[in-house]
């Protein structure tokens, strides 16, 4: 009896397993088959024709490229200086709000985001459905994520280190500098790399604050498609656009693979050196 | 560890430099952050101040242009398919896991975790997509029209399952090996060590990854969006088309002005309040946000 149900168990788990990883195969295997013939040198090089269906997505990579500047631009400098304080200045029970505050505004809904960056940015800024909008829209989403993931890699560097350095007379500023943030690089650019994936993936914050147009912006005050709005625009609102949806789509997925299997092979050379060392 | 940092480098000018703007940009975020919150508050004051709370949870419907809110209807979809995909997502993402730590072959291991991580990067426009061109279509030709509750509940489920077979892992993975080689020495057959020992000692990482789990779903836009139908209903079957609160937002902000404008943030603030309720539940159980 007893080996009876042990037998259950397994060939449920195999099981299982199976169904989960047969549904992902068919999913990205689906994103290839229907994306392959798209894809070519054109179709990365040249604008989009009759709302999408032929011709490219030349502007909206573009535009897509500008609004993530704008919100690394915004994001890695804050985030940074957030970070290196929570982990070596603040003091503890300043320290702790911050952080339930930063965990909860990591899980509010990108919508949430889209309205709050429309209403701040468009409307009371006045910016308007522009890239400036859009990135800085996207920069408020990064902030959380890019904050935790990066002051978890500081407070990993042994405190053994921050002695050694308080012992050689260097100032806290100077151990940062040469030390802390150098042993950190891996986890900050792993984490820099997350946040990268997500801001490229997101679609519902860019909606009202980036916008539609996809014609190739000429300053960061025009409205800029993203690829993940144009993906989202060419299958729910141009009959026929499939085609140039999963185009599209396998460019995004190719990008955001390539860039999050660098931020894993970060993560685990990072996580090796701390233990070996 | 007992020991302060804060007394064990010599202060210079430029620390005292560092500390005050490190210290002043990482209030520059939490102001930033804080208006977020201020300016959902701000949006939906027009609608909030007349009438209050009651008017998004009576009356006939959402019927904007005749000023009803009603929003239990779109609430209920919100909410169905949130646990509907929680109840598929679980059951697998917790076998996957299960596998992945006491079942694979070695070499299968870590190419499952890969695939696990891949799918957690696919953004969630792709999933609607999929959806919408393959999933849709299928239920369709069982019960018209395919875009329904069930669509949305399939597609939530394999976004959120890498969610749960992550966090699962790594809870698993964080069980003594003392307490599995005990179970061992002591003869309990693998179901036993697994259902016996591994489950029950991580279960408060399981169960915070559900959380982690229901506050993607609860939240997700675009994905549900492109497969649920959009039709404003409780729903009454798994193949009745429905909307949800998010996909709500996305649909109408385009032309919503003045009191209208004012409801659809509202509708943001109480997505906000029940993924904040949901993130101090997990935290209460000291979990980790991050998978």
């Amino acid at each position: 009896m007893r080996k009876h149900g042990d037998a259950l168990l397994t060939a449920a788990v195999w099981l299982a397993t199976a169904l989960v990883v047969g549904a992902f195969l068919w999913l990205l295997g689906d994103v290839v088959i229907h994306g392959i013939g798209k894809l070519d040198a054109a179709f990365l090089l040249d604008a989009p024709q009759n709302a999408g269906r032929d011709g490219g997505i030349a502007p909206i990579l573009v535009s897509t490229l500008l609004i993530l500047v704008v919100a690394l631009a915004v994001a890695v400098p804050l985030g940074l200086a957030t970070a290196v304080y929570l982990s070596e200045y603040a003091a503890a029970q300043l320290a702790k709000p911050l952080r339930v505050c930063l965990n909860m505004l990591a899980g509010v809904p990108s919508i949430v985001f889209g309205l709050f960056g429309n209403a701040l940015f468009c409307v009371a800024l006045g910016m308007g459905f522009s890239i400036w909008s859009g990135g800085l829209t996207l920069a408020c989403m990064m902030l959380p994520l890019f904050i935790v993931t990066t002051e978890s890699g500081l407070s990993a560097v042994s405190s053994e280190w921050r002695r050694g350095a308080a012992a050689l007379g260097l100032s806290r500023a100077a151990a940062l500098w040469h030390i802390l943030l150098p042993a950190a690089a891996p986890a900050i650019t792993a984490g820099l790399m997350l946040s990268i994936g997500r801001a490229l993936a997101e679609t519902a914050a860019l909606i009202f604050t980036s916008g539609y147009v996809d014609r190739m912006p000429e300053s960061l005050s025009d409205s800029g498609r993203a690829l993940s709005v144009h993906i989202y625009d060419l299958s729910m609102n141009v009959s026929g656009g499939d085609a140039a949806a999963y185009g599209s789509a396998l460019v995004l997925i190719v990008l955001i693979l390539a860039i999050n299997s660098v931020a894993v092979n970060l993560t685990e050379r990072f996580l090796q050196a701390r233990t070996t060392a | 560890m007992i020991w302060s940092r804060h007394n064990i480098s010599s202060p210079s000018r430029a620390d005292v430099l560092l500390a005050r703007l490190s210290g002043s940009l990482a209030f520059a975020v939490a102001v930033l952050l804080a208006l977020v919150l201020l300016m959902l508050f701000k949006e939906s004051w027009a609608v909030l101040a007349s009438g209050g709370w009651a008017r998004f949870f009576a009356g006939e419907g959402w019927f904007p242009s005749s000023g009803q809110y009603n929003l239990w209807p779109m609430l209920w979809a919100t909410l169905v398919a949130t646990l509907g995909a929680l109840l598929l997502a679980l059951p697998l993402g917790l076998a996957s896991a299960l596998f992945g730590r006491f079942y694979a072959p070695r070499w299968l291991v870590l190419p499952l975790r890969r695939v696990m991580m891949l799918l957690a990067g696919i953004p969630s426009v792709v999933y609607g997509l999929w959806g919408l061109t393959v999933l849709v279509p299928l239920i369709a030709q069982w019960e018209p029209p395919g875009a329904s509750l069930l669509a949305a509940i399939l597609i939530l489920a394999l976004m959120v399952l890498p969610t749960v077979a992550l966090t699962s892992e790594a809870a698993l993975a964080a069980v003594s090996s003392a307490s599995l080689q005990g179970a061992a020495a002591l003869g309990l057959s693998r179901k036993g060590i697994v259902l016996g020992v591994a489950l029950p000692e991580a279960r408060a990482g399981i169960f915070s990854g559900a959380l982690l789990a229901a506050m993607r779903a609860l939240g997700e836009t675009m994905a549900v969006l492109m497969v649920a139908g959009n039709v404003v209903q409780t729903p009454g079957s798994l193949f009745d088309p429905v909307r949800v609160l998010t996909a709500n937002i996305a649909l109408e902000m385009s032309y919503a002005a003045g009191e209208h404008r004012a409801a659809l943030f509202a509708s943001g603030l109480l997505l906000m309040l029940m993924v904040a309720a949901l993130a101090w539940l997990a935290g209460k159980r000291g979990g980790r946000l991050y998978a």
